[in-house]
């Protein structure tokens, strides 16, 4: 058994110390760590700092690659520095990180210039948790030959788990291709995009939508009827083509089948 | 975002196969594809359990392809087992799902830390050797084992600094662990190197005071060299190379102790094209080779306290 002053000492334990020193520079780092003479080893206590902060801007640098093309990467690296110093990991599951990134870039005082930064953080976090969904079946068109029309408007869909529409009031779907190279015309910074994501096998598909087609589908996903979905839309824009909507979110793997959603 | 506990795996009827006494290696998503197609000879490959915590998609379809092939080695990074704070039961949870469809033929985790309250730091921190500490990492050995039902083994690990409090040896500590716990030893043989370096022993004094019968596995890895803040040599546990000939030398010692053992290249960083890291492997299957005398027989004392 330990004596009492060995139970006593998780209270003062050491990670708390040489934790909030990994990554903050300006914390001292705690007494008592130190090379095999017992002298003070900043530098090797460096390596822990290093290993820290330099994978986490990596994990970043990863995870966000389009944000990280648009912004350059020194700019990227400095503003990830940022976000894992007030938003460091919460979970050992490293594919999950950087859930708030979004927000933050949406808060971050030097970038509200560049708000579309926000929009493409969220499709690319988006389309990291659709390679990592659960593995389930999609809607199959056909499915659908058995409701009368009436039926099919009544119709509520669940997304698969691999499933995100965005709509933004910014280039997207342009913007996040820059994951693949920065096209030499840039972005028309003007335009306005959708995107969808969908994994409707292994490889996560990223379908270009226009801003009526964004709104509807998100709204499908959302669990509204495909008529009431429908209706929102054909009264502000009569032009709106329902069915061309709807068919590329059946042929992307938008939905669950209806016959695995009953009772959902 | 969704985990493995939410995921739609296939049906999988693996039955749990033990790790051949060969080289294996570290498997890396850019290598499957090779791996696959050319049937290569490895003796196993083993996984970051972390990376396999999603729910579903790409990476459990590749998973599951190797492991249809091979015996496979699970090798948790995120577990904190050395850490102040209790083991994270969702992280347990799921470990043990991945364990339990996977079956791998080993389970291993390091004596260090990566949480402290809810913060993951992402890196193998080190650990004072008191007797605080090992009541403590006793405890959440034990808890693994028990939610897994299966022995883990432990990994000594490479360090750069010293605790003033220590009052253990890195060996009498390690030792301790599997004595009490019950748990096995996985022996990272580079570790040894550039923790001896770096602190300034010999790792082959460190080699013969291990308790070497405790020893299931073995990680063979490269490292950088860098100069601490007195112009020493301060090595640098970086998975990014060849493994050194001092490493190598100090493996075939190992093995004149232990007989042949499961020897894993590691190789993580600056991850090369196949056939180089597979000539690693081979080079590890030669020295194995030329140790084929029967191995030690692995004292199995989780089963002995179940």
């Amino acid at each position: 058994m330990s004596t009492t002053a060995e139970q006593a000492a998780p209270q003062s334990g050491a990670n708390a110390g040489f934790g909030a020193a990994l990554l903050d520079p300006d914390i001292a780092i705690p007494g008592g760590i130190t090379d095999a003479d017992g002298d003070a080893a900043p530098k090797r206590f460096g390596v822990y700092r290093n290993n820290v902060v330099v994978g986490l801007m990596e994990a970043m640098k990863s995870a966000f690659p389009s944000v990280a093309t648009i912004m350059g990467e020194d700019n990227f690296l400095r503003v990830a520095r940022n976000f894992i110093a007030s938003h460091p990991p919460r979970s050992p599951m490293m594919q999950a990180y950087g859930q708030e990134f979004p927000q933050f870039l949406g808060k971050f005082p030097p970038l509200r210039s560049a708000p579309y930064l926000v929009d493409v953080a969220v499709a690319e976090r988006a389309f990291l948790d659709a390679w990592h969904a659960a593995d389930r079946p999609v809607l199959d068109g056909a499915e659908l030959g058995g409701f009368s029309p009436e039926d099919t408007l009544a119709l509520r869909f669940v997304p698969h788990p691999a499933t995100s529409v965005t709509v933004s009031n910014h280039p997207v779907f342009d913007l996040f291709a820059f994951r693949y190279g920065r096209p030499e015309s840039g972005a028309d910074l003007q335009k306005a995009q959708g995107l969808l994501i969908t994994r409707p096998g292994l490889e996560v598909l990223v379908t270009l939508l226009n801003i009526d087609q964004a709104r509807f589908l998100s709204a499908l996903a959302a669990g509204e009827s495909l008529g009431d979905a429908a209706g929102t839309m054909l009264a502000e824009n009569s032009n709106f083509d329902m069915a061309e909507a709807f068919s590329t979110a059946i042929s992307t793997g938008m939905f669950l089948p209806i016959s695995q959603t009953n009772g959902e | 975002m969704q985990t493995i506990l939410e995921a739609n795996l296939p049906k999988a009827r693996f039955e749990q196969r033990p790790i051949p006494a060969r080289a294996g290696v570290g498997l890396k998503h850019e290598h499957i594809a090779d791996i696959l197609e050319t049937g290569a000879d490895v003796g196993f490959f083993e996984v970051h359990a972390e990376n396999y915590m999603g729910a579903g998609g790409m990476p459990h379809a590749q998973l599951l392809a190797v492991r249809e092939q091979y015996p496979l080695s699970l090798h948790g990074v995120g577990m904190s087992i050395g850490g102040e704070r209790p083991i994270d039961k969702d992280h347990l949870a799921r470990f043990r799902k991945l364990a339990q469809y996977y079956k791998p033929g080993l389970v291993s985790e390091h004596l260090a830390w990566s949480t402290h309250d809810d913060v993951f730091y992402n890196d193998l921190l080190p650990v004072p050797y008191t007797s605080d500490a090992l009541n403590r990492i006793v405890a959440h050995v034990d808890e693994v084992q028990n939610a897994l039902g299966r022995q883990m083994l432990i990994e000594n690990p490479s360090t750069y600094v010293t605790f003033a409090q220590s009052t253990w040896s890195e060996v009498e500590f390690m030792a301790e662990i599997a004595r009490r716990s019950g748990c096995g030893l996985l022996f990272d043989v580079n570790n040894v190197f550039v923790s001896a370096t770096n602190h300034g022993y010999s790792p082959r004094d460190y080699i013969l005071a291990y308790p070497l019968n405790l020893v299931q596995q073995i990680h063979l890895a490269g490292h950088a060299a860098d100069i601490d803040d007195k112009g020493r040599a301060l090595l640098i546990d970086a998975h990014d190379r060849e493994v050194c000939d001092d490493v190598w030398d100090l493996y075939r010692l190992v093995l004149s102790q232990t007989g042949a053992l499961p020897s894993l290249i590691e190789w993580d960083n600056d991850v090369p094209s196949w056939p180089v890291l597979l000539a690693e492997a081979e080079r590890a299957d030669t020295i194995l080779g030329r140790n084929v005398k029967t191995p030690t027989r692995h004292q199995n004392v989780y089963a002995a306290v179940q």
